[in-house]
């Protein structure tokens, strides 16, 4: 149950802070993300320049990159993931323990960007994993990671952990992991995550001619 | 500085006569003209190249392929001599660039070809006479398919060990995973278009719509596919509540 | 018989050669000291290697491949993305390449503009390189925080310049996108005049370091001949001791007008190798100082060349620099088209591993990962 928001800053007015326990919980886990140390490419380069000393992503309680799965809440998926590497990925990001979150940092983590040709590399990783942020660049800046991360913590801190609304790591019937691909003769397979993953079809104007 | 191809070519055929080097010359301006070597011989050519005082070609700098599906287009772009015809299928074709780090010479460019583009996509392998093969002719034989003979570990390298195809061949087909492609030009459009219903079926000449007409097809489809990512967004970042911004003193 | 090296899988015991029961380790492609996605198997008998095979290609997004699709201007934004901590440096080895193809000159300002940004770009690789292998052995983000304080300040100045901070996209056939902004030079100039106290502090703080002595002395060393066989270039090839700079050798671009000295290492082991960057590092700050005051006026790019709609002859190149990390060449077959019909990187990163192997064996398992560090990996490049 949210506490009124008018009520809430009054009594802070008079030095009383009233919360709930789920605003507490939320306030306390977005300022406290562990990303998993975790480089693919390019974009990697500028998330060890966010974290170091012009930019200092410990502003932002998200200093701590930890090489470990188990211990991270966030994979930053900083660059092009090829189809080799995809499976890992994705066994990454079961490894890591709830309640866990994932940035697509960059165009190729987003959507293949300029490799989108190449013919090992997936056009997504949104395609296998669920992504909660992506930031687009080729690769972008420190600050644009860093307006990303901020923006995941505004939708931690405004997740629900009961009720219908419930996020998705607070209700059991949603599984956490997901299921890896394997390498095929020609490609993945499968190639997409079909649970997961369901572009749209886009209807196109037809030929004026 | 430059080598003479044409005086090291006759350096090898005194050397090593069942080479039967060829010199090809390069129609650029580059002027890196390249000798053409017999297979069976070219390890014993490359030990020479190596190893033989006034040559001394230490580093093997780069080794690799090239795929010539039509072999008159190799030919046009460099024509030897007194070649024989190349078989009509095609071949393959690994190039070497050799430097001599002591008389500090180089590139010398050096040659071989492969009977063919299927089964005789064979050729010698380089690793036993410079190491730095190794890895590079691993990738040829993962990219192109050429099989070097005797090489001690010969397994694909960039590509996974299950996949069955040479991707850098001319005729690779990539596999064809571009369902969903919202804004499409030039070859990812090529690709993409099999994808996209047309609501009008297609154009008079039977082909779908052009790259130009990227708008989507109504406003109401536009609206039903925008709508919920509007909502997201509305979600995520909701104007604060006025009683944030005004802090009475 | 041992199991298949790329079965991927938890840590399990495997034959030796001589019956012995070996540990196999697989380390990476997620591991904080493979700079990036490299993998290495390792086979233990104990704490010693006693093989280790390298697994690449979890970078590998198909740039030949794609490049040979491009046309021949479309290609640089690529170059920008092998090696991607010194974009600049690719971009003028394509380039070069290029200009080889095509028989094209070079302006003499566009030829010290690009001098001076590759030198800049020398200068960030090796200062990034020191805080990395600080992180291999262990500490993990004190050098690396003085490294990439100093490598911000030369990214402004590309910015200024290129309006990119990483990948640059300056350099085309014929000369260079851009010339430079106003009081460009002068910014620099300040630049470059102080960073030697940046490599003061940072050799004061390192070169001395008792644990990094311990760590990195008689670690990896072998005889020069054999690292060129192997074919390895750059700084580990002069670190053993032999005089081979392609900045000399071949004295590409204006080269061979500038005052600089190659240094060369005595045992090949990985101290000397992080002492040679240091040393390089101060005889590009030389370079640099005289290409800033020398820099002549007049165009940057040469006016006859049709950068779009480019056509080059019919024929081919190889053509090669000095890159921060060795011999960095691009080898580009024409047959008229607008696009190439071959188009091959000759990779420092992935030849320089030919040898990791020899480099590794008989040492702890620890030591791979600090030799690892020293041969200077970037996995754009490796795998491509």
């Amino acid at each position: 149950m949210a506490v009124d928001p008018d009520l809430q800053e009054t009594m802070r007015r008079a030095g009383v802070h009233v919360t709930s326990f789920e605003q507490l919980i939320d306030w306390g886990r977005s300022n406290s993300l562990w990303p998993l140390q975790f480089g693919l490419a390019c974009c990697a380069i500028e998330m060890i320049a966010a974290t170091m000393a012009r930019y200092d992503m410990a502003r932002f309680g998200a200093e701590v990159f930890r090489p470990s799965p188990r211990q991270a809440d966030l994979m930053i998926v900083a660059g092009t993931v090829t189809k080799k590497m995809a499976p890992q990925v994705v066994r990454l990001y079961n490894q890591m323990a709830e309640p866990k979150y994932v940035i697509a940092m960059g165009a190729c983590a987003i959507s293949g960007g300029p490799f989108k040709e190449g013919y090992n590399v997936l056009k997504g990783i949104d395609r296998f994993v669920p992504v909660d942020i992506v930031i687009p660049g080729c690769p972008p800046r420190p600050e644009a990671l860093l307006d990303g991360l901020m923006a995941l913590q505004t939708k931690i801190r405004q997740e629900k952990l009961l009720g219908p609304n419930r996020a998705r790591h607070a209700s059991a019937s949603i599984p956490g992991d997901v299921p890896v691909p394997i390498f095929g003769p020609h490609d993945l397979e499968p190639s997409a995550n079909r649970a997961i993953w369901n572009p749209p079809t886009i209807p196109r104007k037809p030929d004026v001619a | 500085m430059n080598p003479e191809p044409a005086v090291i070519l006759e350096q090898i055929r005194a050397a090593v006569p069942a080479a039967r080097p060829v010199l090809l010359r390069n129609p650029g301006p580059a002027g890196q003209d390249s000798i053409l070597l017999d297979t069976a011989s070219a390890q014993d050519v490359f030990r020479f190249l190596k190893t033989a005082p006034g040559l001394e070609f230490d580093l093997l700098s780069n080794l690799t392929g090239t795929d010539w599906p039509e072999p008159a287009t190799a030919h046009s772009v460099g024509v030897p001599p007194e070649i024989p015809p190349p078989p009509a299928q095609g071949f393959l074709e690994v190039v070497c660039h050799l430097y001599s780090t002591l008389r500090r010479e180089g590139p010398l460019v050096v040659r071989m070809r492969t009977a063919d583009r299927a089964e005789g996509a064979h050729l010698p392998t380089l690793t036993p006479v410079y190491r730095s093969a190794e890895f590079q002719e691993r990738e040829v034989f993962d990219l192109f398919g050429v099989v070097f003979e005797g090489h001690p570990d010969l397994r694909r390298i960039l590509m996974w060990d299950e996949f069955h195809d040479f991707p850098m061949r001319r005729d690779y087909v990539a596999p064809d995973d571009y369902e969903y492609e919202p804004t499409p030009h030039e070859a990812v459009w090529e690709r993409a278009k099999e994808h996209y219903a047309v609501p009008d079926g297609t154009s008079e000449t039977g082909a779908p719509a052009p790259p130009q007409s990227l708008g989507l097809a109504d406003e109401a489809a536009c609206e039903a596919a925008c709508s919920p990512l509007r909502e997201e967004r509305d979600r995520l970042s909701p104007n604060p509540p006025a009683s944030d911004r005004e802090v009475t003193p | 018989m041992s199991a298949p090296v790329d079965s991927l899988s938890q840590p399990r015991f495997v034959a030796g050669d001589n019956g012995d029961r070996l540990l196999q380790v697989s380390l990476g492609p997620q591991h904080p000291s493979t700079h990036g996605v490299f993998r290495m198997n390792v086979d233990l008998d104990g704490e010693t290697v006693v093989r280790l095979k390298p697994v690449f290609g979890y970078l590998h997004r198909n740039h030949e491949k794609i490049a040979e699709s491009a046309t021949y201007l479309g290609s640089i934004p690529y170059t920008d993305r092998l090696d991607y901590i010194c974009s600049l440096t690719n971009n003028w080895a394509y380039a070069l390449a290029v200009e080889k193809l095509a028989g094209i000159e070079v302006p003499e300002r566009a030829e010290y503009l690009r001098i001076i940004t590759a030198e800049l770009t020398r200068l960030i690789n090796h200062t990034a390189f020191a805080g990395f292998i600080l992180g291999d052995m262990g500490a993990w983000g004190s050098a690396l925080m003085y490294a990439f304080r100093e490598r911000e300040k030369i990214l402004d100045l590309f910015e200024d310049l290129t309006g990119a901070r990483m990948m640059c996209n300056y350099m085309r056939f014929g000369g260079c996108r851009c010339d430079t902004p106003e009081g460009w030079v002068d910014r620099a100039k300040k630049v470059v005049a102080e960073y030697p106290a940046f490599l003061d502090e940072l050799e004061q703080l390192l070169l001395g370091n008792e644990i990094l002595l311990a760590r990195t002395r008689d670690v990896g060393a072998l005889p020069a001949a054999t690292l060129l066989d192997g074919g390895i270039t750059g700084p580990l090839l002069r670190a053993a001791g032999c005089a081979y700079d392609v900045r000399k050798v071949d004295g590409y671009g204006l080269y061979s007008r500038f005052k600089f000295r190659v240094p060369l290492g005595g045992h090949g082991d990985c101290y000397d190798r992080i002492m040679i960057r240091f040393l390089e590092m101060r005889e590009s700050l030389a370079i640099l100082r005289e290409a800033l005051d020398t820099l002549p006026a007049g165009p940057v790019i040469n006016p006859k060349v049709k950068v779009r709609a480019f056509k080059p002859p019919v024929g081919e190149a190889y053509a090669r620099i000095e890159g921060p990390k060795g011999e960095l060449g691009f080898y580009l077959v024409s047959d008229g088209s607008p696009r190439p019909y071959r188009y091959r990187v000759r990779p420092p990163s992935f030849i320089n591993l030919t040898l990791l192997e020899d480099m590794c064996l008989g040492r702890d398992l620890a030591d791979v990962v600090v030799i690892l560090g020293s041969i200077d990996i970037v996995l754009g490049e490796v795998d491509r």
